[in-house]
């Protein structure tokens, strides 16, 4: 299953983390990182509700018993 | 100046056995011995050497439970240079020895291949709806947890209480990005309900923050002092404290970042000033604490948070890296380790779903907090705690982590190749190689050493006591060129130091 996040874009990533408080960034860059953050939020969300139904096809059947079943000795 | 760091990792994964009638032990064993087959010549380990019970620190008074040996369980050396086999109740496979954290990568990928493969042979072996189920977490949400220890090559020069003080902020801190995340808490006195989701797998097992011990009372650092190679200039720091992850990037993350915190430390290059106040208080405030907020102590009476704890430690790791030079851990890994490790924590620091194909926790988190949502469940729901132990099920057609797009950086074709040849820049290619070629001659083996039964003469042992000789540079032509074990021996009589 390919993700659409594993192939969103890299943002140029500053040289430190002062750098990412930069308020004085120019309106139109900032607008257009918005639409592209909406973009990707819906990308985002579409791909989730994805893997939400395949939890539902994959998921034990008996999450109940599974769960307190699922009991190991300690190890190490 | 920084040794190299020779590193790998041993995991112990969680078993389950459904529609047949086998304890934990016996499964474990059953999965190596569907592995190994019949046909194939197996090498036992060797337990030479083995004083688990040795403590860093010295001699010390008080009581100490020393951790016991089992000699009598399945317990086998590959070809790719690993150890596969039963530890207490569950499988464990360690690596074999690699040059770098790439590689480490490779062949812990490698071991869950071997996990794989073991599973399918053995359903073989069972009645049609038997099976062994195989899981790389670290507790089973009721308090019993089992280990993902990783281990380092370190200078025996470097004093170990500053090893312990200075590595201690790293491995507090660390679970930001290589927690494998867990739905609920299992801390001593914790109450259903107080912690819905955590970072780590581990963190609520940790009660000392140095010690002996790894099943009870568990320290931060461990203290075993047990090198499998020459004791007078190395140890090897025998790591207990991390999460077994199934994202390959929080795998690389972990060890690479380790391996140069380690190499710092060795360059005294970090200074105090990150030591914690309260370690074992520390490591649960930042795994409870998903939206990573949460200040901890340090000695020198500030507060930091594990984020800004960790660009502290990746600043440093720079100014390190420009001034000593990356070969502790090879220029190519660590340059990748310095780009990776503050690209995770940008993206943390920005909004922790950006890094929800790198980080296990998050990955983990998502799809629990996304399902809880669809299905209004209420956070104690069990299905929550059937996705947290599912996402590390190994099995393809069940493992939930294999479908949430986690980024690889391994090319399955190596990995393949991984399965059954040595890493070539260890000792491990003499071992692995003297296995693949003389099986047959072959008593027993372990990491610092090969017995070799060549006919008329005694055993002969061949000590491996430095981790980077035995490389395929070093003894690659040599091997190639011996038809025999016995005239192997004799060659290496001859050349001593190869």
């Amino acid at each position: 299953m390919v993700l659409a996040m594993a192939e969103r874009t890299k943002k140029q990533r500053p040289t430190s983390r002062h750098d990412t408080a930069n308020e004085d960034e120019p309106t139109a860059a900032a607008e257009n990182e918005t639409s592209t953050d909406i973009r990707g939020t819906d990308r985002l969300k579409e791909e989730l509700d994805g893997l939400l139904d395949e939890i539902d096809e994959v998921l034990e059947t008996n999450a109940e018993d599974f769960v307190k079943s699922y009991v190991q000795k300690g190890g190490e | 100046m920084a040794i190299a760091k020779v590193c790998g990792i041993e995991t112990e994964y969680g078993i389950v056995v459904r529609n047949a009638e086998l304890n934990a032990v016996n499964a474990s064993s059953m999965l190596i011995n569907a592995y190994l087959g019949r046909s194939e010549t197996r090498t036992a380990w060797d337990f030479f050497d083995e004083q688990p019970g040795n403590d860093a620190r010295g001699l010390l008074l008080g009581e100490i439970l020393a951790p016991e040996v089992e000699t009598h369980l399945v317990n086998t050396v590959l070809t790719n240079g690993a150890r596969y086999y039963v530890d207490h109740a569950h499988p464990e496979c360690s690596t074999p020895e690699c040059r770098t954290p790439s590689e480490v990568v490779r062949y812990d990928r490698a071991a869950e291949e071997i996990m794989r493969a073991s599973m399918e042979r053995a359903k073989a072996l069972l009645a049609p709806d038997g099976e062994i189920v195989v899981y790389k977490n670290n507790s089973d949400g009721k308090g019993n947890s089992y280990g993902c220890h990783e281990n380092y090559l370190v200078d025996r020069a470097l004093p170990f209480g500053r090893l312990v003080s200075q590595i201690t902020p790293h491995f507090v801190t660390r679970q930001v990005y290589a927690g494998a995340g867990k739905v609920g808490s299992e801390s001593p006195g914790s109450m259903p309900g107080d912690v819905a989701y955590q970072l780590s797998q581990r963190a609520d097992f940790f009660e000392e923050e140095v010690g002996l011990e790894t099943t009870l009372k568990r320290p931060i650092v461990n203290t075993r002092d047990e090198p499998h190679c020459d004791p007078a200039k190395y140890r090897r720091l025998h790591v207990i404290v991390g999460d077994a992850n199934m994202s390959e990037m929080a795998t690389y993350l972990k060890v690479g970042t380790t391996a140069i915190v380690l190499a710092m430390l060795e360059d005294d290059a970090l200074g105090d000033d990150l030591v914690l106040a309260h370690p074992v208080t520390a490591i649960r405030q930042v795994s409870n604490d998903p939206t990573l907020r949460a200040t901890v102590a340090l000695a020198n009476g500030k507060r930091i948070t594990a984020l800004d704890a960790q660009w502290q430690l990746l600043e440093r790791a720079r100014t390190w890296a420009d001034r000593h030079g990356l070969d502790s851990v090879t220029v190519d890994d660590g340059k990748r380790i310095l780009e990776e490790w503050e690209s995770v924590l940008e993206g943390l620091e920005r909004d922790p779903n950006e890094v929800a194909d790198v980080v296990d926790w998050v990955a983990k988190k998502r799809l629990v907090d996304g399902y809880a949502q669809r299905h209004s469940l209420a956070p104690s729901d069990a299905r929550l705690k059937a996705i947290d132990l599912q996402y590390s099920d190994l099995r393809v057609d069940r493992s939930l982590a294999a479908r949430c797009g986690l980024r690889t950086i391994t090319e399955p074709a190596d990995v393949r190749i991984a399965i059954d040849a040595p890493p070539e820049s260890t000792r491990a290619y003499f071992r692995g190689t003297c296995l693949a070629r003389f099986a047959g001659d072959i008593v027993a083996a372990n990491w610092d050493s090969i017995v070799f039964d060549i006919g008329r003469d005694p055993l002969k042992r061949v000590p491996m006591m430095e981790p980077l000789r035995g490389t395929k540079a070093l003894v690659g032509d040599l091997l190639d060129s011996c038809a025999t074990s016995a005239e192997l021996v004799a060659r290496l009589a001859e050349s001593p130091g190869t």
